[in-house]
C-alpha cells in the first residue's frame, strides 16, 4: 500500500495556488524549521470574500498537499466560512492522511487562521480572541 | 528504476538466489537429524561457516549464524554486558551515531544498572580513538563502535580503537553491517573481538546474518531451546539462507577491489555534481567513506518531499528527515555530526553499487538539481534565506 492516497499525491505533485501574492491583504505563517514544516498563506480579501489565496510550504509531501487542499477549500469563500475550516476537513478532502501526518493538516488550518487574524489586526477589526487561541505554532512537537 | 538505496537493502545476486533455491530443493533435511540426508544439510551449514570465517580471518567456531544484523548486535552487547557483570564491571562505551539495534540495546542495559558513555562524533563523521581511550575506566566491559555508518558511510578507525581496547583488556565489538563486503576485514589484524554482519546488505537474503565472537567470549543466548549453534542460538537453522549468504559474501570478496574502485568513481562524480547545488553540504568525510555512500544536506527543503519527487523520476533513495522516519526528530546521525534540525530535515542519502551506469549517475545529478530547485521555489525558508531575513547555515 502506498503511504499516501492518490488525492494527497495529486495535490503534492501538482500543488494548487502555489506562490506569493504581492501586496496581499493578509499573510499568515506557522510552523518552524526545527520541526520540518513551515507554511505561509497569502490572502487577497474583497468585501470579506477571499478572492485569492496562495501558499508557500517547506515540508513533507502531506504538508504540501494539505496547504494546497486548504487553499482550494477557502478560495472564493467568505472569511467567516474560512474560519470554520478544520484540519479534519482538510484531511478528509485529501481522502485521509496517515495518523502521524495529521499535524500537517493542523498546520494548514492554523496557517489560514493566522492569516485571517493578520487581516483583522491590520484593519482594526474586532474579533473573538477565543477563535485564535489554540495557535500552538508547532512548539509542542519539539522542545524549541 | 534507478536503485540508490543499497544501504537499506540490496537485490540478491543471481548466484545467491541460485544457491538458495538449490539448497531448499535438494537439501531440505534438518541439520540436527542423524541420517545422511540431514547430515548433508549440516555439512552445507559448516561449509558456509568456513567460508564466512575465512573471509574475515576468523575460526569457523567463532561464527554464530543469526537472523541478521540486529540480532547479532543484541547478542554481542548483551553477552559482553553479562560477562562484565560477573566481573563487577558495568560500564559500556559506544557512540551517538550507532544503529538503533545498538542504541536501544544499550538503553535497555542502562535501565538494568549499566552506565553507558556515548561518544560524540566529530563533524567529519569520525570517532577519535584517543577519545575512546579517555573514556575507558576500570569498570568498562565493552566498547562498541560501528565499522561504517549506515547513513553517512564514514569508516571508523577500527584497528586503532581495537588496539586501545586490547591494551586495556576491554572487549571490542563492531557493527560491520554496512562495511562488510565493501572493505577488507581481518579480525586478527584489526583487534576485533566481536563483529555483526547481515546478508541482505551484500546481495544475500534478508533475515540472515552472523555474529563473530572471539574464542573465549562466552555468549549469552537470546533464544533458548535446542542445541543448534553450539547451544548459543536455538532454532532449526536457515540452511538455504545461510548457504546463500556465504555465496554472496564470497562473490563480493572475489570482486572487491574492482567493485569498490568502480563504485567509488561514481560516488565521487555524484558528490562533485551535487556539490554544484548552492547551499548544500556533503555529510561526512569525503574520502573516509564507503565506496557507495553519498549523503547531502540541501538547505531550505525537506527530505521527504525530495524523495517522493525523485521516486516520480524513477529514483529510489532515502533521507534522514523526521518525516521519513515517522518520528518528529530528524536523523540522530546528522544531529550527532552537528547538523542543526533545520538543515538535517533536508538530507538525501544515495547508496549506490557498481551496477549504476555513468548515464544513471548523470541522470541522478540532473534530477536532484531539478527537484531541489523546484522545492526551493516555494519554500518559505528559502525565501527568507535569499531575501536576507535569515542567515544561510550551509
Ligand atoms: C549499521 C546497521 N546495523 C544493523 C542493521 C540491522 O540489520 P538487520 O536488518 O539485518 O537486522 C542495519 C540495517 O538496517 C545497519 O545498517
Amino acid at each position: 500500500m502506498a503511504l499516501y492516497s492518490d488525492k494527497v499525491m495529486d495535490h503534492f505533485r501538482n500543488p494548487r495556488n502555489v506562490g506569493v501574492i504581492e501586496n496581499a491583504d493578509a499573510v499568515g505563517e506557522v510552523g518552524n524549521a526545527k520541526c520540518g514544516d513551515i507554511m505561509t498563506m497569502y490572502l487577497k480579501i474583497d468585501n470579506d470574500i477571499i478572492s485569492d489565496v496562495k501558499f508557500e510550504t517547506f515540508g513533507c509531501g502531506s504538508a504540501i498537499a494539505s496547504s494546497s487542499m486548504a487553499t482550494e477549500l477557502i478560495k472564493g469563500k467568505p472569511i467567516s466560512e474560512a474560519l470554520q475550516l478544520t484540519n479534519k476537513a482538510v484531511a478528509e478532502a485529501l481522502d485521509g492522511l496517515p495518523a502521524y501526518k495529521m499535524h500537517c493538516s493542523v498546520l494548514a488550518e492554523e496557517a489560514i487562521k493566522s492569516a485571517i487574524k493578520d487581516y483583522y489586526d491590520k484593519n482594526g477589526i474586532e474579533y473573538d480572541k477565543e477563535l485564535f487561541a489554540e495557535g500552538h505554532d508547532c512548539a509542542h512537537c519539539c522542545d524549541v | 528504476m534507478i536503485y540508490a538505496d543499497n544501504a537499506a537493502t540490496t537485490k540478491m545476486s543471481e548466484a545467491a538466489i541460485k544457491r538458495m533455491i538449490e539448497v531448499a530443493n535438494e537439501n531440505y533435511g534438518n541439520p540436527s537429524s542423524l541420517y545422511v540426508f540431514g547430515q548433508r544439510a549440516k555439512e552445507i551449514l559448516e561449509e558456509a561457516r568456513e567460508d564466512v570465517a575465512g573471509i574475515i580471518n576468523a575460526n569457523p567456531k567463532e561464527i554464530l549464524f543469526t537472523s541478521g544484523g540486529s540480532e547479532a548486535d543484541n547478542q554481542a552487547i548483551i553477552s559482553a554486558a553479562e560477562l562484565g557483570k560477573k566481573k563487577g564491571k558495568n560500564h559500556i562505551i559506544s557512540s551517538k551515531f550507532e544503529h538503533h539495534a545498538v542504541l536501544h540495546t544499550l538503553q535497555k542495559l542502562e535501565k538494568n544498572g549499566f552506565e553507558v558513555t556515548l561518544l560524540d562524533v566529530h563533524e567529519d563523521g569520525l570517532i577519535r580513538p584517543e577519545e575512546v581511550e579517555a573514556a575507558i575506566k576500570d569498570e568498562t566491559c565493552l566498547v562498541t563502535i560501528m565499522y561504517a555508518n549506515n547513513e553517512i558511510g564514514t569508516i571508523q578507525p577500527i584497528k586503532e580503537i581495537g588496539a586501545i581496547c586490547r591494551k586495556h583488556g576491554v572487549v571490542f565489538h563492531t557493527d560491520a553491517v554496512q562495511a562488510i563486503a565493501h572493505l577488507k576485514i581481518d579480525v586478527e589484524d584489526q583487534n576485533i573481538d566481536m563483529l555483526s554482519a547481515s546478508a541482505h546488505k551484500f546481495h544475500g537474503p534478508k533475515g540472515v546474518g552472523f555474529l563473530y565472537a572471539r574464542k573465549g567470549i562466552l555468549l549469552t543466548n537470546l533464544i533458548e531451546g535446542g542445541a543448534q549453534e553450539r547451544g548459543k542460538r536455538a532454532g532449526t537453522e536457515n540452511v538455504p539462507g545461510i548457504a546463500a549468504m556465504a555465496t554472496a559474501l564470497k562473490e563480493a570478496y572475489a570482486n572487491l577491489d574492482e567493485n569498490a574502485e568502480n563504485t567509488r568513481k561514481k560516488r565521487d562524480r555524484l558528490i562533485e555534481g551535487l556539490s554544484e547545488i548552492e547551499h548544500s553540504a556533503l555529510n561526512g568525510d569525503a574520502t573516509k567513506r564507503l565506496p557507495g555512500n553519498v549523503n547531502f544536506c540541501f538547505e531550505g527543503i525537506e527530505g521527504e518531499s525530495l524523495l517522493l519527487l525523485l521516486d516520480d523520476k524513477g529514483i529510489a533513495a532515502s533521507s534522514g528527515s523526521a518525516c521519513t522516519s515517522g518520528s518528529l526528530d530528524p536523523s540522530h546521525v546528522l544531529l550527532a555530526i552537528g547538523r542543526v534540525h533545520d538543515v538535517a530535515h533536508g538530507s538525501l542519502r544515495l547508496s549506490i553499487d557498481e551496477k549504476l551506469t555513468d548515464e544513471d549517475v548523470e541522470y541522478v545529478i540532473t534530477a536532484v538539481k531539478e527537484v531541489v530547485e523546484y522545492l526551493r521555489g516555494f519554500s518559505p525558508i528559502w525565501r527568507d534565506l535569499t531575501t536576507g531575513k535569515k542567515q544561510f547555515i550551509l
